[in-house]
């Protein structure tokens, strides 16, 4: 472990005082040449990358409304500086994001505006050069890209499309992010972030089928690629065999059983995930959000439901029906696409699922919203429905539940620290550090209120938690996905085993 | 009268100045693409819902109260007393007085206090909050400094040396006219002109920019109906070959 005490900056976490370069050593593995050219983008940093990056800022402007008001309209008020969770676990100002937005801004105020180009030292801006470069390429990945910062910024200045852009102008100069775009790649590639090709997710989900049975009694389908199915599910690869993910995904299947109608993953699409909005890159988002159209055409299905994935989730709700769409082929008389979550609720109200809430009682939990969701997306009809809808879920189908302190939750959730393309090992550190804040709201539940459990659905947030839970003194199945709690909870009919002790086993194991 | 005819002409470039640049930022905004639906969420899910939001931003500064109380307190307090100030000055460019402006009158004049109250703790932060600090310019402390020396050389007018409003404001009717009459030539009154000035002429060119800017803000400003209605915008270069045209927002 690095030289740093997570100890120190954990609990309880105030506003810490400025640690000026406290991050400085903080970034993640440049691109291959490889993984650059394969989106598309030149392999490592071109010569000319000053007019480049100057070049591609200004097509940015032009293309993007968000990107010029957000550059010209901070006041520098200080609402933001004491809202990001990289701040408050590391004190490096410029994890601050008014400063971290500044480190783009002061070169929109040199090549882009009158004052900036003959008044530099007054309004603070500042050439590009590549000490400023590493330092974009530095804090635009410490930024999950979590949009907390723009729910208090009284001009709504969202700094997610700050470091969207930063990272877009990196790529384009030859200074891509590994982690990022290897995995973009992979997705053009083989059809899932994990490159798991077909034959191995058709076995492995033939195995779930198996487990089920075994645990149930019941058969319970895991098809892929049928043909006519009703339903595409389209789930983050990491619900195939990571843990709790997998757990989640049972519970899906086991819900679509019991509603009785018939689905399937696509191979081809068998993958929620799109890195491409962590990059900015609209064009590379089109590409991956247009498998997800073609599966569903290939396959003929009616409808398309999205598992448990945070950002997926706001790709598929904000920008699938702008970039893949219109789906005028699917059947209008649902959401298109619709959340696994809205889809379970639905059931719920319509009381066509057997929820027997004891198989949790050996939980107390909480709910960790996830920042796409909550501040990226919505489920149901109404504003807020992204927050009331997995706790209704949660609530039918576990006695015991308590929410995180209020400035925590819905709109004020805290990132879990693994967002917006930083779930690498080379960031680790940072995301130590990063879900200080969650961790600190999480150990006041299970001190206050014995909360056992905190369930999420986002497949960053529960892979990101098991990973730096421990570092808390929290056990790493201490993260567990919704649809667990549903499918711990569920009874199928013409269930064998009614026995809770042996459902809780297989679902926790 | 040469004072006057100087003060006219540079009345008159600064506030054309303001107009066109005005004008040119707004007119590129409106006119830069929104490619995708932002909003921060929870968002209103209709239009009117949106006029809420942005009403309740606008006018009580929302965000800005969830976030911090007391940015909150000087922020709104300087922008309220502003308005009503500015209000009040209508009396110098109508002639009769228009009748509101008399009833807002006797709050204007309180409220050039709490002007200066406002701008005064915005500016105490910029220096006693290490984080503020940090991110505070030259053109930031300026810009403050600005402010205050206008309200300032107002109440001075008012409470100390008083200058002769009758001839100021045959001047400022005969600028709105184009018959130009004299000038009191009057220091304080030169003085808070001058700054005035100065503020007309930054204002397209600075942060001041964020006025205009909160109404384009697409994280505020667009409904949240992105699976009813489906979003089209003219998408970056390489994605929009066929040149497709639709509104944004």
């Amino acid at each position: 472990m690095a030289d740093y005490d997570i100890a120190e900056i954990a609990i309880p976490i105030d506003i810490p005082t400025l640690k000026r370069g406290a991050m400085a050593h903080s970034s993640p593995f440049v691109a291959a040449p490889e993984h650059q050219e394969a989106l598309g983008f030149p392999g490592e940093l071109v010569d000319d990358w000053h007019t480049r990056a100057i070049d591609k800022f200004g097509e940015l402007l032009g293309s993007s409304r968000a990107l010029q008001v957000y550059m010209d309209s901070c006041v520098k008020c200080g609402a933001c500086t004491d809202k990001c969770h990289y701040f408050l676990g590391s004190g490096d100002p410029k994890n601050m994001p008014v400063a971290r937005q500044d480190l783009m801004r002061k070169v929109y105020r040199r090549y882009f505006t009158l004052a900036g180009k003959f008044f530099p030292w007054l309004v603070g801006a500042a050439d590009l050069t590549k000490d400023v470069l590493d330092d974009w390429y530095t804090y635009f990945h410490q930024c999950s890209q979590c949009r907390r910062c723009s729910v208090y910024c009284p001009y709504g200045i969202d700094t997610a499309e700050v470091s969207m852009a930063a990272r877009e102008i990196m790529d384009h100069v030859g200074k891509g992010q590994k982690y990022c775009n290897e995995i973009i790649g992979k997705v053009h590639k083989i059809g899932n972030n994990l490159g798991l090709p077909e034959p191995a997710l058709i076995n492995t989900l033939e195995g779930l089928e198996e487990d089920i049975e075994e645990e149930t009694g019941v058969k319970v389908r895991l098809p892929v690629n049928e043909k006519g199915a009703d339903i595409l599910l389209v789930t983050p690869s990491a619900d195939f065999f990571a843990e709790p993910h997998v757990d989640g995904l049972i519970g899906y299947a086991k819900v679509f059983h019991q509603a009785g109608v018939s689905w399937t993953v696509s191979s081809y699409a068998s993958e929620a995930a799109n890195f491409a909005l962590f990059i900015g890159s609209v064009e590379q988002m089109q590409q991956v959000a247009e498998r997800i159209r073609k599966a569903a055409e290939d396959l003929g299905v009616k409808r398309i439901i999205f598992g448990e994935c945070g950002h997926a989730w706001r790709v598929a709700y904000n920008f699938l029906n702008t970039l893949a769409g219109p789906f005028d082929f699917l059947d209008s008389n649902y959401p298109i696409p619709q959340h696994i979550c809205e889809y379970t609720f639905d059931l719920i109200e319509k009381g066509a699922l057997t929820l027997d809430k004891s198989a949790n009682d050996h939980m107390t939990l909480t709910y960790h919203d996830s920042c796409n969701v909550a501040r990226g997306s919505r489920m149901g009809d109404e504003p807020g429905g992204q927050f009331t809808i997995p706790r209704a879920i949660i609530k039918a189908c576990c006695n015991n539940f308590v929410d995180m302190a209020a400035d925590t939750i819905n709109e004020a959730t805290f990132c879990c620290g693994g967002g917006g393309g930083l779930l690498t090992d080379d960031l680790i550190e940072l995301r130590e550090k990063g879900a200080a804040p969650r961790m600190q709201a999480l150990q006041e539940v299970v001190e206050d209120y014995g909360v056992t459990h905190m369930a999420a659905i986002c497949a960053i947030c529960k892979s990101q938690f098991a990973k730096v839970m421990p570092t808390y003194g929290i056990d790493m199945d201490r993260i567990v996905s919704v649809h667990q709690l549903v499918s711990n909870a569920i009874v199928l009919d013409g269930q064998t085993t009614g026995d809770v002790e042996q459902v809780q086993e297989m679902s926790t194991t | 009268m040469v004072l006057g005819t100087i003060v006219a002409v540079l009345f008159y470039a600064a506030t054309a100045i303001l107009v066109l640049g005005l004008a040119y930022r707004i007119r590129l905004y409106a006119r830069t693409p929104a490619p995708l639906k932002i909003p921060t969420t929870p968002a209103p899910v209709t239009r009117s819902g949106v006029v809420v939001r942005m009403a309740k931003e606008v006018v009580f500064f929302e965000s800005l109260f969830k976030a911090n109380k007391w940015t909150w307190l000087f922020g709104w307090v300087f922008h309220a007393a502003l308005l009503l100030v500015v209000l009040r000055h209508l009396r110098y460019f109508t002639e009769p007085v228009w009748f509101w402006v008399n009833w807002v009158q006797p709050f204007g004049l309180y409220a050039g206090f709490a002007m200066v109250a406002g701008l005064a703790g915005l500016w105490m932060r910029r220096f006693t909050v290490e984080r503020i600090r940090y991110i505070s310019a030259p053109s930031d402390h300026l810009m403050l400094l600005l402010l205050i020396g206008i309200a300032a050389t107002g109440l001075m007018m008012k409470y100390v040396a008083h200058t002769d409003i009758i001839t100021l404001k045959a001047f400022v009717l005969g600028l709105m006219y184009f018959d130009w009459q004299p000038l009191p030539a009057d220091p304080v009154l030169l003085i808070h002109l001058g700054l005035v000035l100065v503020l007309l002429l930054v204002f397209p060119f600075s942060k001041l920019l964020h006025a205009p800017g909160v109404f384009f803000s697409p994280g505020r400003n667009q409904v949240d109906n992105p699976r009813e209605k489906r979003h089209v915008s003219p998408m970056p270069a390489a994605l929009s070959a066929n040149g497709q045209k639709a509104g944004g927002g």
